[in-house]
């Protein structure tokens, strides 16, 4: 799978060019310390150069990155060359998502509240003790266990149309290009077709269905268990195009000598299935199960705009309560403390499976 | 994919053909194969139907007026008159066209912010993104105790991350930097959003490529970057046009971002089209042409550029 790496060439920088590399970056560094000092003093009142936002910080912190990346060159040469590839990435990566998360837990420790006038203030645990007693928050993780437990069904239906995709059929790329479709539908467009029109109660399609089949007055979202079913089956309907593709990138890697070999000694398709193709799929599926329950995880879009959690938080998942909390109450320190707990229950989480599966998957970094 | 997979599959499909009548199967077989065959076919069907009938119903319902819709008419020409009404209130049908009209100028805003936000967004992911994957494919890093396992696993575990970890923090943020409810705002985040799925993509795809080209360069005096730009990227595009495609698709589909980091100016078409869900007597015909001038772009690019995306997806499975 991987390539042999180059080997590290080690030219010799002058001794001029090193020490001009680290000046670049104390230089960068200073002048970056001092614009952000500046400008500390400057919010606080000690200062009046009346700035409005902290922009020169931020352009600040973008010349340190550049002087960063140009004094790797400089005083490292060839390393640095190398390093100067990753570096830009690297850089954006931490500073996108270090720097909020480690300023999310410090309004996670406070009452800060975008409607108050009083301004905010640390709150020690006050929050995370709300947390613990806050019912529609516990409501809401137990929702995500059910919309995690979906991905199964929803893989062994992929799995089933994977293996129509798969077998001998006219017009494939036609099949495949419509199986695709949904995938590609933003969750917002896909909430308005099928969640507020296909499934209306008087006029959609799906209830004429339901009523032509026998159910007097469907509603698809008044009842927890129905309406949670409905939000799974619009979640499925954009998400099982996924698991198909990367599944149906497997079967077409499988080497079909194996299967041959099965047919010759007259296994049937059912025999050949779970104990050749199931087997040898193993690793595909796994990989397209883990990144699913990974996407998973993160479902909003169709709760926000379809039900907006209800009725009575049935269909809640934890970033559409946590949506509500700051759209409804303005409520940030709380919504945070939310998030953090979040992250760190699927924090634990993801690392259990992968150390329960990874044994078994294809390898991933 | 595997180009060879589709010839490989016709010469076993006309070794089975030749089998039922060479060996002369009985009756019973044929019968039997023939019903899979439309079993198989069946299912494909149904599956298609699932697939397309919400497109289908949205497309239809946007030429409708509202007693098609409360009768449940289906089929245009048949049993409704198609009618223009629902873009009409957009401003783009064909008499409004050249009208005046603000509901069409805010649509158009709203597409132009999607357009920028996600092609931006997709570009500087390909941008960063492959020069990471490319360092990542080829070199051997040290930072301190980080490896290249250790700086792929930085960049891959960013998946995990839920969106509203950063929601909040990058409200504040964005408020004191002057960044809420502009584009390049949202762009920064789209970037970060894709950049882990640029990378796995684009280090995939520079696996594949022998590093015995650059070899020949570096030894005729090409400097590593010289070697990347001349050598590298023309072999690479297919997999940077995959990469950036699935990008465009994700970004363009944006919600969550989108909603609480943007308000008039920048906002985009999904909340636009969200903002309107939620308001009460909705005019179906209105959101049936909304929904399906916001979804047709990615319509068009599944059907067109749909290998692309099958090619991002599928980065580095099985092979």
């Amino acid at each position: 799978m991987s390539v042999a790496k180059f080997d590290t060439a080690h030219e010799d920088v002058g001794a001029g060019r090193a020490s001009l590399g680290r000046l670049v970056f104390w230089l960068a560094s200073i002048a970056f310390v001092a614009v952000a000092a500046t400008q500390i003093a400057d919010s606080a009142g000690f200062l009046s150069l009346g700035l409005t936002n902290w922009r020169p910080t931020l352009y600040a912190f973008a010349i340190w990155g550049v002087a960063l990346s140009l004094s790797q060159v400089l005083s490292l040469g060839e390393v640095g060359q190398q390093r100067l590839f990753v570096l830009p990435a690297l850089l954006f990566t931490a500073s996108m998502v270090i720097f909020p998360t480690l300023f999310g837990l410090y309004i996670a420790f406070t009452d800060w509240n975008l409607n108050a006038q009083s301004g905010h203030h640390f709150n020690g645990f006050d929050n995370l003790r709300t947390l613990a007693e806050d019912s529609y928050f516990w409501n809401a993780l137990t929702n995500m266990c059910f919309y995690v437990l979906t991905v199964a069904v929803q893989y062994a239906i992929a799995f089933g149309l994977a293996l129509l995709l798969n077998a001998d059929i006219v017009g494939r790329k036609f099949f495949r290009v419509a199986f695709l479709l949904p995938f590609m539908l933003s969750p917002v467009a896909v909430s308005w077709m099928i969640g507020k029109s296909i499934m209306e109660n008087r006029f959609g399609p799906l209830a004429t269905f339901a009523r032509f089949v026998g159910w007097e007055n469907p509603a698809f979202f008044s009842t927890p268990w129905v309406a949670r079913t409905s939000i799974m089956v619009m979640d499925s309907w954009v998400w099982i195009p996924f698991i198909v593709i990367m599944l149906l990138a497997g079967l077409q890697a499988l080497p079909n000598d194996v299967k041959e070999a099965a047919k010759v000694d007259g296994a049937n398709n059912w025999q050949t299935f779970w104990e050749i193709t199931f087997p040898l799929m193993l690793p595909v599926s796994l990989t397209a199960v883990v990144l699913r329950i990974i996407f998973e995880l993160k479902l909003a879009d169709i709760v926000i705009n379809v039900t907006s959690g209800g009725p009575g938080g049935a269909t809640d998942t934890i970033s559409s309560f946590i949506y509500r909390e700051y759209r409804d109450r303005s409520n940030v320190g709380y919504a945070t403390m939310i998030a953090e707990v979040y992250l760190v229950i699927i924090i634990i989480f993801i690392t259990l499976l992968l150390k329960s599966v990874s044994k078994y998957m294809r390898k991933m970094t | 994919m595997h180009p060879g997979s589709e010839t490989q599959l016709t010469a076993e499909t006309a070794a089975a053909t030749q089998e039922v009548e060479d060996d002369g199967r009985s009756l019973a077989e044929v019968v039997s194969h023939v019903g899979g065959r439309v079993l198989i076919y069946a299912a494909l069907l149904i599956w298609t139907f699932i697939a397309l009938f919400p497109l289908y119903w949205t497309l239809s319902t946007s030429f409708k007026l509202g007693r098609d819709v409360t009768q449940g008419h289906l089929i245009p020409w048949v049993d409704f008159a198609p009618s223009w009404k629902g873009f009409q209130a957009l401003g783009l049908s064909p008499d409004t066209i050249f009208a005046i009209s603000n509901v069409r100028a805010e649509f158009l805003n709203k597409f132009t912010n999607s357009i920028i936000a996600s092609t931006g967004a997709s570009a500087l992911a390909v941008l960063v993104g492959s020069l990471a994957a490319y360092g990542l494919s080829r070199f051997d890093y040290k930072f301190g105790s980080w490896r290249n396992k250790d700086i792929s696993f930085f960049f891959l575990s960013q998946l995990i991350l839920p969106p509203v970890v950063l929601a909040m923090p990058f409200l504040i943020l964005y408020k004191g930097l002057g960044l809420l409810d502009t584009r390049i705002g949202l762009i920064l985040v789209y970037t970060l959003m894709v950049l882990p799925i640029v990378i796995w993509v684009m280090r995939d795809q520079f696996d594949t490529i022998p590093n015995e080209l650059e070899q020949a360069a570096l030894v005729d005096g090409c400097s590593i970057w010289g070697a990347f730009f001349r050598i590298i990227l023309p072999i690479s595009l297919p997999g940077m046009v995959a990469a950036f495609i699935l990008s465009l698709v994700l970004c363009w589909n944006e919600y969550f971002f989108a909603s609480l980091l943007t308000g008039f100016d920048a906002q985009t078409l999904p909340v636009m089209v969200a903002s309107q869900t939620g308001s009460q007597g909705i005019n179906w015909w209105t959101m049936a042409a909304l929904s399906t001038a916001a979804i047709a772009p990615l319509v068009l690019i599944g059907i067109f550029l749909e290998r692309y995306i099958i090619m991002g997806l599928t980065a580095g499975s099985g092979k």
